[in-house]
């Protein structure tokens, strides 16, 4: 295969991914590890570097059309941003230490903890639970979005806890070169019971700084490869504002199993290549 | 909450923008990179099955400048990269302005600490 070839398949899977990640609401750079790694045979810390940056690109292009809806909590994003930046430090220090098959069972087991996730039904805030947390008082992150019916305000909760799973959610990012937006969609919906709406949007606005935290290490240490990059960046790219377009009125509960399906599937073999030294 | 000179709804619509700028600003440059890249290694037979790391122009901040001034398509390619990399960093330093003006100053340091930690993270390492 010469790097026409090369290009031109990883150019179009990554499309796929990205514009089947957006409309699912799942991330589609959590499946572009095991698309380059399984797929193509990549090195795993080439395909963490390709994938970190096209989780910069998705997160910062659809952030634009998520704000617009007014969904986004800027406040609470820039709060939680100093446990991701900071996670994703520490994860991008570990990636260079922890050996790849442990890289490729950690990866396995994110990616059926995702399918798992996106199975359950969206969780509901609880509208008559109107006691507010101190600390999210204290830190003005109230807001309101809209709906059907007008704007809907809500309060948060449990702050730390928030900011403890979004340090976790940072080092994964790091060292997994994913925006891990199933744990900071955990952390804002279960633990700080933010609206799904605003919590899907508000940790796609997260994703993108918490990405770029690790960039730098990643660029110091020779992970992100130009050739594979920019196939990887361009398709994710416009795969991903596609699909964001169609987000507000697709139906997408089929595809949204079927996609969680694959990802299960790439994780089962994520472990099994990491226990058999494969990867 | 407090009367300020912007508002919340303003500053974020702004932000967006400021998003999609950097990220099609980035595109853009990759895709000059990319023309040249193809044009030159296109025959060429990738191997990234193992990892050697890149060389060291390609993975600091002067070398990439320095390969974008000879016009290496590599050296282009790590420069859209970079943007892309740049384009949140830039949103959390507006971030900052922003909420200066508004006159929020809680959120204004919460900026700040974010802002620390990503330029610690691309200039600690890479230069």
């Amino acid at each position: 295969m010469n790097t026409y070839e090369f290009t031109a398949l990883v150019w179009l899977g990554a499309t796929v991914a990205g514009f089947l990640g957006a409309l699912t609401g799942l991330g589609g750079g959590v499946v572009i590890v095991p698309l380059l790694a399984l797929g193509f045979g990549v090195d795993i810390r080439y395909a963490i570097g390709a994938s970190l940056v096209s989780v910069i690109a998705t997160s910062s292009g659809a952030a634009a059309a998520y704000v617009k809806e007014g969904f986004t909590n800027v406040r609470i994003g820039m709060f939680l941003e100093i446990a991701t930046t900071l996670g994703a430090l520490l994860g991008a220090m570990l990636a260079t230490i922890v050996s790849t098959s442990a890289i490729a069972i950690i990866f396995g087991f994110v990616l059926l903890y995702s399918a798992i996730l996106s199975r359950k039904s969206k969780p509901q805030a609880q509208q008559a639970d109107q006691r507010p947390d101190k600390l999210g008082t204290l830190l003005r992150m109230s807001g309101t979005y809209p709906t059907a019916n007008g704007e809907v305000s809500y309060n948060v909760h449990r702050v730390p806890l928030g900011f403890g799973l979004m340090l976790g959610a940072g080092t994964l990012s790091g060292l997994l070169g994913i925006g891990s937006g199933a744990v900071k969609v955990l952390a804002l919906d279960l633990a700080m019971r933010i609206p799904f709406k605003v919590s899907t949007t508000t940790s796609n606005f997260m994703i993108g700084v918490t990405a770029a935290a690790s960039a730098g290490v990643y660029l110091s240490r020779g992970y992100i490869d130009p050739g594979l990059a920019m196939p990887v960046m361009i398709g994710v790219l416009t795969g991903s504002m596609l699909g964001a377009r169609l987000l507000v009125r697709a139906k997408t509960k089929v595809l949204r199993l079927v996609f969680a399906g694959v990802i299960a599937a790439l994780g089962v073999e994520m472990i099994f290549n990491g226990f058999t030294g494969r990867i | 909450m407090k009367p300020g000179t912007w508002s919340d709804e303003q500053l974020e619509t702004i932000m967006g923008n400021l998003l999609r700028i950097g990220v099609l600003t980035a595109a853009a440059v990759v895709l000059i990179g990319a023309g040249l890249f193809l044009a030159q290694h296109g025959r060429a037979h990738p191997d990234y099955h193992r990892f050697q790391s890149e060389p060291a122009e390609l993975k600091s901040l002067p070398g990439i400048g320095a390969e974008v001034a000879s016009g290496h398509s590599q050296g282009i390619i790590q420069l859209g990269l970079i943007l892309l990399i740049a384009t949140p960093i830039m949103r959390v330093i507006f971030a900052v302005i922003g909420f200066g003006f508004e006159r929020d100053y809680l959120y204004t340091v919460v900026s700040l600490i974010v802002l620390a930690v990503l330029l610690y993270s691309l200039l600690g390492h890479a230069m």
